[in-house]
């Protein structure tokens, strides 16, 4: 095998040396009815020549990534700038492990330092971790700890966020005494509305997605306003980062926790994952924050280097009583979001939100103006919209993929089965002119024959 | 003797928000190539962001470019060799890997894109799921779990759920079977997992041979409200729990379930399989064993696998052949439900599966193979020099003290340190948190016998030291661009982002 560098004869020099007549008495210790007594069953090795071509056949069969894509709902297509991969390939990033010895893993824990910063930047907070898994289990380590800050048991969940999300919060919640709570979304503006009563003090926190998985932009002050009159925390959701460059921050809106998917960062689609979780509160809370975070530390020499630091909240020191039991997180997809923020910048992350919110006006211009298809919800959208079709959403969108080779939205039913006719449109920078034409003019093909 | 490294010049470098200039750019987008709508036609004021991301950095893209390299050259890696964490398993990361998970077809796939047209996603999937349930003789698998963490959580929630099911839900005061059994000497994250997942914590001992205490576990499973048990094997000290099919028939016994902790799979893949041993329902590290890369902290994948009996327990959705197509199946009305949007950390299931494939199943225990040789041959080099507290021969990885050493006030942290200047990342310290002083090292399969060498020699250097040059340990290192960094200091007044006005330097 390639790569184990010492060679088989080498190694049975090396048994030998030790005293061992064959490589069988290194596992002596396990139970000889326990030990394999035939090689698995797993196939034989593949050169590399064989492998590149398996996968390769295998990529070809998902032909949904050679098409224009008008689907958002989590991961979204945006421009990634080449260097963040090239740099992301340095071994000193990707095989270095977790920075447990700071003296040399300074790169690695500098550039945490940085995503934390640009975190708080983005999100108008004061204080961010190293990342969570992603925007899902996120958002379900805020409720949690929404619950250790308020010592209160119920949370109020918007019905408007991602259904993925609320089923995964749903999972982590189902032990920790913590009752899930849905808010509903008014179906005309297809905004969050707290029903009369629904807040009290019982309520630990409020979470709300903006934009919400409807696309539309919520209104989070009004939320905040609410929510901290009677003493909860208002969680706020981001499915798509690059909203930060051209919505008011959840920060100056008022949010308690912010928590986002980073995927938008320069980060491939890539069936789901890795993708990065962001999480950031305010200082207060800052002892409540789950998983890892990085701190400037000196030297006796006063040089200014940084630590993982706060361990004491983490389950390797404070084991069944830690804030959480993340330990690995997706420190090279935090590094990859880093890069991004870095190379588009101040200016970049502000003209590639403008240009998707352009982008999707016009789309969305285009389709509203096709006989049949609306805009069901009235409230401010930022790049995606759901749109109402005149027929059943499913099969408008299969035939759009199979005759005009785009991929045109999410069917709502896969997640609403009432609304069979709805579908969410999700418009990038990256979405030509000529892609949406296509779109809109697939529509009405389609609908029309 | 050769020494593995000499110092070298590394560059400082600032902050990126340091480094900014106002008005540096590092990208071009295409023109806007639709009518532009004015601004409060896209959205009213009030909504829009009016701080013009004051603070965020402005780069040319060669700065970016020198920023990150020059960082990055403070990092040690695997690619310059050894990097013995034990428990980490910091094996090589093939580029071929890289490669398979920057296939177009795969990296630009949207995980809600029509399954018809993902056929090829699915498979990889699929066949992943095959093979892990082969490794491990059990045959429900869930890629979902993005963690180890992630997958122990995921593994005792379905232990809940099965007893749930098996015992009927109880209301009131004393409900339902509520312990998890976990050893003194297990990772930190096994019962903050138990905790999440609802579970009270017993701890059992370890025996001074560092296996688990039967006796102990005997008594614990008496009480009769044991749910399960989380064991690791190899244990945390590297030895194999030869008592696995007693261990796992006291718990049955007891009516409890029993998870393992795969992380130290890499000492069993070929030549032993958890499900022939009576586990239950076991996390895989494929960041660990199958050798997708640790990233500096992640990205990780924490496969589930368990028996047919848990297997309806597992999250949703699961991939499932149907005839010769590939399918997500939801329809599990038993599942403990999702843990993580979408199916998992994809790009890892490639990583895994190219590592399958190229190992094939010779290459599998070869590699095991050579890693338990490797850690053998450091145990039996190191043998005379440091003390180790358990008789037993190591698996992958082999736990020494401090014992002798710290008579001359030379602590494990201080051993650590010295082997940075000797060109080695350290080996895991104070970890098992039973041992005092403990040194646990795995070197992997991915280290020639040179290399070996002189990790032992310089580890035997460093004892020398110890004896004749106390402060010279003491002192390490003083090879790295920055000496220890006072931690306390860090965690007693965090500054744990940049400010324009904060005090980032030291006064």
């Amino acid at each position: 095998m390639r790569y184990i560098p010492n060679s088989p004869e080498e190694r049975q020099e090396m048994l030998s040396a030790l005293g061992h007549a064959s490589v069988d008495e290194l596992f002596d210790s396990i139970p000889a009815d326990i030990i394999l007594r035939e090689p698995l069953k797993t196939p034989a090795a593949l050169s590399e020549v064989e492998l590149l071509e398996r996968f390769e056949a295998m990529a070809a069969k998902n032909t949904a990534a050679r098409r224009p894509n008008f689907i958002g709902a989590g991961a979204y297509t945006h421009y990634a700038p080449t260097v963040i991969d090239s740099l992301l390939q340095r071994s000193e990033f990707f095989t270095a492990y977790t920075p447990y010895q700071p003296e040399i893993s300074q790169g690695t824990l500098q550039a945490i330092f940085e995503f934390q910063t640009l975190v708080c930047q983005l999100t108008g907070m004061d204080v961010a971790n190293a990342s969570m898994y992603d925007g899902s289990t996120a958002m379900a380590e805020a409720v949690l700890m929404a619950e250790r800050v308020t010592r209160r048991k119920r949370v109020l969940v918007s019905g408007a966020v991602h259904p993925e999300y609320l089923h995964v919060a749903e999972t982590y919640v189902a032990h920790a005494g913590v009752e899930l709570v849905r808010a509903d979304f008014d179906e005309a503006t297809g905004r969050t509305v707290l029903a009369e009563g629904a807040l009290d003090k019982t309520i630990a926190a409020v979470v709300v997605q903006s934009p919400n998985f409807f696309g539309c932009v919520e209104d989070l002050k009004a939320l905040a306003d609410a929510v901290h009159a009677e003493g909860a925390l208002l969680v706020v959701v981001v499915t798509e980062g690059a909203s930060f460059g051209f919505l008011r921050s959840p920060g100056a809106c008022g949010a308690d926790i912010v928590v986002a998917e980073g995927q938008s960062f320069g980060v491939p689609a890539s069936f789901g994952g890795p993708y990065v979780g962001l999480f950031a509160t305010r200082e207060q809370y800052a002892r409540q924050i789950p998983g890892r975070l990085a701190g400037i530390a000196f030297d006796k020499e006063g040089r200014r280097g940084f630590v993982l630091t706060l361990a004491t909240r983490e389950q390797h020191i404070r084991r069944e009583k830690a804030t959480s039991n993340i330990c690995t997180n997706e420190g090279l997809i935090a590094l990859a979001a880093t890069i991004y923020m870095t190379t588009m910048g101040r200016r970049g992350l502000q003209e590639v939100a403008a240009q998707c919110a352009q982008k999707a006006a016009y789309a969305r211009r285009e389709i509203a103006a096709l006989e049949g298809f609306t805009l069901p919800h009235s409230a401010p959208t930022f790049n995606e919209f759901v749109v109402r079709a005149p027929a059943e959403a499913e099969g408008l969108l299969r035939r759009l993929a199979s005759e005009h080779n785009v991929t045109g939205g999410l069917s709502l039913s896969r997640y609403f089965p009432g609304r069979p006719n709805d579908f969410l449109v999700c418009v990038t920078e990256t979405n030509k002119r000529a892609e949406i034409d296509a779109l809109v003019n697939g529509l009405r093909e389609v609908h029309s024959s | 003797m050769v020494l593995k490294a000499t110092p070298h010049i590394t560059q400082n470098e600032a902050l990126v928000f340091e480094r900014s200039q106002t008005g540096r750019k590092g990208y071009m987008l295409p023109a806007l190539d639709v009518d532009e709508t004015a601004l409060d036609d896209l959205l009213p004021a009030e909504l829009r962001r009016d701080d013009d991301l004051e603070g965020v950095p402005e780069l040319s893209e060669v700065d970016v470019v020198r920023h990150f390299t020059r960082i990055s050259t403070w990092n040690y890696n695997i690619d310059l060799g050894m990097y013995p964490l034990g428990s980490c398993t910091m094996k090589y990361n093939s580029r071929l890997n890289e490669k398979v998970a920057r296939i177009p077809g795969f990296a630009n796939l949207h995980p809600l894109a029509p399954v018809e047209d993902s056929q090829g996603a699915l498979e990889v999937m699929f066949e992943l799921q095959e093979h892990l349930a082969e490794i491990t003789g059990l045959p429900g698998i869930s890629l979902q779990p993005a963690a180890g963490a992630h997958g122990e959580m995921t593994g005792v929630m379905m232990i809940r759920a099965f007893l749930d099911a098996r015992d009927g839900v109880t209301e009131g005061d004393k409900p339902r079977r509520n312990v998890m059994l976990i050893p003194d000497s297990a990772h930190g994250t096994n019962p903050a997992s138990a905790h999440l997942s609802g579970f009270s914590v017993k701890t059992i001992r370890s025996t001074s041979e560092g296996l688990t205490d039967l006796e102990h576990l005997r008594e614990l499973c008496s009480a009769g409200d044991v749910a399960g048990l989380m064991l690791t094997n190899p244990n945390t000290v590297g030895i194999f729990e030869r008592n696995i099919r007693e261990i796992c028939h006291i718990i049955h016994e007891a009516g409890g379930l029993v998870y393992m902790d795969g992380a130290n799979m890499n000492a069993l893949v070929g030549v032993a399989r958890p499900g022939d041993m009576g586990v239950d329902v076991i996390h895989l590290n494929l960041h660990k064993t199958f050798s997708t890369p640790h990233g500096g902290g992640g990205p990780g994948s924490g496969p589930c696998c368990c028996t047919a009996e848990l297997d309806p327990f597992l999250p949703v959705p699961r991939v499932v052949r149907e005839g010769d197509r590939f399918a997500f199946d939801y329809e599990r009305p038993q599942s403990v439900g999702r843990v993580k949007a979408f199916y998992g950390n994809f790009g890892m299931h490639l990583r895994a599966l190219a590592y399958i494939l190229t190992h094939g199943n010779e290459g599998l225990r070869e590699a095991t193979e050579a890693a338990v040789l490797n850690a053998r041959f450091i145990a039996h080099g190191l043998a005379d020099t440091y003390e180790k507290p358990f008789g037993s021969p190591p698996m992958h990885e082999v736990l020494f003290t401090d014992k002798r050493q710290s008579r001359k006030g030379v602590h494990t942290l201080d051993i650590a340190k010295r082997l940075i200047d000797y060109g080695f990342h350290p080996m895991t310290i104070y970890f098992p948190l039973i041992v005092q002083g403990a040194m646990l090292i795995e070197p992997t399969e991915s280290v020639g016998r040179a290399e070996l060498q002189q990790f032992v020699d310089a580890m035997k250097e460093i004892a020398r030291e110890a004896l004749e040059a106390p402060d010279t340990v003491l002192n390490a290192p003083q090879t790295t661009r920055i000496g220890r960094l006072d931690e306390a200091a860090a965690a007693r007044k965090p500054v744990l982002r940049w400010k324009p006005e904060a005090k980032t330097t030291a006064a």
